[in-house]
């Protein structure tokens, strides 16, 4: 091979051939001396995401199926209007009849999970961020990381660490689906008008009274609008942890697909389609101002207002 | 001031002026990464704002103004937009931080105090009033105008019953409820006025708070808001782009050009004498008709005497120095004498011929014409 000046410059014009970082062992080496010495510490991490799953799911569980469609049909009564109401309805009861109500009551206490983890951490995370442009140039590469890396590539680190079942598979979730709602909120904070924020030094807000009383609630609707992805990322990313043993309508696919059973991942996949837009509209619609809808307060209407109403009513009676 | 004061007609001695409540001294504001060195510049150099802009990438804002605004005084700050009026206006409450010079509120330098200080100052003294309204959208027209309070941890009870109140000095008593984008322009700025006067500050700024709304309603608050401005004695710094606005609203008016204070003046002296053919140029177009007064252009008696020996003054119609053109024009024409007595505390101080008066409408130095 090393003859002649060909070979010479062949090398010199390709020096990658001959010097390759072992970026790969490193990064087992890392993992291991990882599993090795803080194992406990992602054991820790687990316990609370273990304990808002399982008793989530066991609520949800335990719920007879008639009486969790009147909840929706009070929830979307609410916060929507009668279209997006009777089709979540309609939904549910198609989930029921192909005979996948059960998983998907899994898949939802997994989502919710996800879901509650995400605005625990991405939201004091997104206002963090948004106080500091340094801070948010640090962090960035971070996010696009996370949103960006194929989930397959850290789903066994995860297992090493976490082991495997449905808290893993929170995990890689709240990695994939966490992003976008901490990009959202710093967006949503950055984009209130700056008059506004003037007006309020002007009459002697502090750092603390302009975070809370005006940037955050005039960026409500954008905050919103990323809690609404990052569910919508969590119920894709439910489906990929089945990979590593999460239940749910996930599971139905996957073990679908490999049995070659066609029609079992069908209704997996009808169900997980149904709950996604079920899911999305809901939010969107929570995301909208109360006044669009003609009334100034969100509980001027549904059921909340007939409780109000007949509250008062009897308190009138009494008096 | 001094002129304040012979506008003013009392006959004893003039009030104490005080502490002044807002007082800006040699304040200077340049944007840009190398403000300092600007700043040595211009003092050393006097450059314009283009030459700055060229040799150091500097804005110019504000350039050595100095001013003092007296209790109960509605100071105009008027300019063409960029001539730097809304950032001047700025510094009082040290919503921009100057690069030289110093803001003193009640004989306070704020930019000495620590950020608390200053907000208590903010919260308390001043209460600021914007062009474009800037409500908070998310709050209705009551919390609002009971904003400021909120800030300051005040009950809910009190702040309702307070911003109530103050919607009821703009006439608004009745849209507590509303939220600012049910309103109209004029009503939203009402409701900035209200909520700038809730927490009764001494001190009012407005930021051209009437230019966006149309000519009507603009005479309509401008109206109200001096009405107010009479009932409640709030010193005012008032910034506008219209001179007539100007006129009809301040006791004193400062032209700004290109960040530099051209002149500072009641309005009367600078439609009579304008500082140079910028203000001139200005103030060209304006009626004198109730600006111009009395004691500017009457003569003294030993000069109408010297001047028209003989005339008896005896059973002229008179007058006082702080009539304005018009009423002495209502005057001279209810009358087939010649000249008008200007009295003051019982004694004549001043002769207005018919030339003379003319002349005044005019806007000519009527001394040269021997009249």
């Amino acid at each position: 091979m090393l003859e002649g000046d060909a070979t010479i410059w062949q090398i010199l014009l390709n020096p990658f051939e001959l010097f390759v970082i072992p970026f790969n062992i490193w990064m087992d080496e890392l993992l291991s001396w990882l599993v090795e010495n803080y194992r406990w510490f992602f054991q820790l991490l687990r316990m609370p995401v273990d304990y808002v799953l399982v008793n989530i799911e066991r609520v949800l569980q335990s719920i007879p199926q008639l009486v969790m469609m009147v909840i929706a049909w009070l929830v979307g009564w609410q916060v929507s209007d009668r279209r997006t109401t009777l089709f979540v309805l309609i939904s549910m009861a198609v989930i029921g009849l192909v005979g996948a109500w059960a998983e998907a009551m899994t898949t939802l206490a997994l989502v919710i999970t996800a879901v509650f983890f995400c605005v625990l951490t991405g939201l004091p995370l997104g206002i963090i961020i948004s106080r500091s442009e340094k801070i948010e140039k640090l962090v960035r590469p971070v996010l696009d990381a996370m949103q960006t890396t194929p989930s397959f590539v850290y789903l066994i680190p995860v297992v090493m660490l976490f082991g495997v079942g449905n808290v893993p598979g929170i995990i890689v979730t709240i990695t994939f689906a966490l992003p976008p709602l901490i990009r959202l909120t710093v967006l949503g904070i950055h984009q209130v008008p700056y008059d506004v924020i003037e007006a309020a030094y002007a009459f002697g807000a502090t750092e603390k009274q302009i975070m809370f009383k005006i940037k955050i609630p005039l960026a409500l609707r954008t905050i919103m609008a990323g809690i609404n992805q990052t569910l919508m990322l969590s119920l894709s990313m439910v489906v990929v942890a089945s990979m590593i043993a999460v239940g749910g309508l996930g599971q139905m696919v996957l073990r679908g697909i490999g049995r070659l059973d066609v029609g079992q991942a069908a209704v997996g996949g009808l169900g997980i389609v149904l709950m996604a837009i079920s899911l999305d509209r809901l939010t969107q619609a929570m995301g909208q101002a109360p006044r669009l809808r003609g009334t100034r307060h969100w509980y001027e209407r549904g059921p909340v207002f007939m409780v109000i109403k007949w509250w008062r009513k009897k308190k009138g009676l009494t008096e | 001031m001094s002129v304040m004061k012979e506008r003013e007609t009392t006959c004893g001695p003039p009030p104490e002026p005080g502490i002044p409540p807002i007082e800006c001294r040699n304040l200077w504001k340049i944007y840009g990464a190398r403000d300092q060195e600007a700043l040595a510049a211009m003092k050393k150099e006097n450059l314009n704002k283009e030459q700055v802009l060229e040799r150091f990438g500097c804005g110019v804002g504000v350039v050595d103004a100095s001013f003092s605004v007296n209790q109960g005084e509605i100071f105009c700050i008027m300019g063409l937009s960029g001539s730097g009026k809304s950032t001047l206006v700025r510094h009082v409450n040290r919503l921009i931080d100057p690069t030289a010079g110093s803001v003193l509120i009640e004989g306070q330098d704020i930019n000495q105090m620590s950020f608390e200080q200053l907000r208590q100052v903010r919260s308390q003294k001043i209460g600021m009033v914007f062009q474009n309204m800037a409500l908070l959208p998310h709050k209705n027209v009551r919390q609002n105008v009971a904003f400021s309070l909120e800030l300051r941890h005040i009950s809910r009870e009190e702040r309702n019953r307070v911003a109530q109140k103050a919607l009821e000095t703009v006439h608004l008593a009745e849209w507590g409820e509303s939220y600012p984008d049910e309103l109209s322009g004029g009503m939203q700025q009402r409701v900035g006025l209200a909520r700038a006067l809730a927490a009764d500050p001494g001190i009012l700024l407005m930021d051209e708070p009437f230019s966006a709304l149309d000519p009507l309603i603009r005479r309509q608050l401008q109206d109200q808001f001096l009405e107010l401005s009479e009932k409640m004695n709030k010193t005012t710094l008032f910034i506008t782009h219209d001179l007539d606005e100007a006129i009809r609203i301040g006791n004193r008016i400062a032209i700004m050009k290109d960040g530099v204070l051209v002149q500072i003046g009641t309005p009367e002296e600078i439609v009579t004498h304008p500082a140079d053919a910028y203000v001139a140029d200005f103030v060209a177009g304006i009626s004198r008709l109730h600006l111009v007064y009395a004691q500017t252009v009457m003569k003294g008696p030993e000069y109408f005497e010297k001047n028209h020996p003989g005339v008896s003054l005896e059973n002229c119609p008179e007058s006082t120095p702080d009539a304005d053109l018009d009423t002495l024009i209502d005057i001279m024409v209810g009358t087939d004498k010649k000249y008008i007595s200007i009295m003051d505390c019982g004694q004549c101080v001043g002769v207005v011929t018919r030339g003379a008066l003319l002349r005044g409408i005019q806007g000519k130095e009527t001394s040269i014409e021997g009249v």
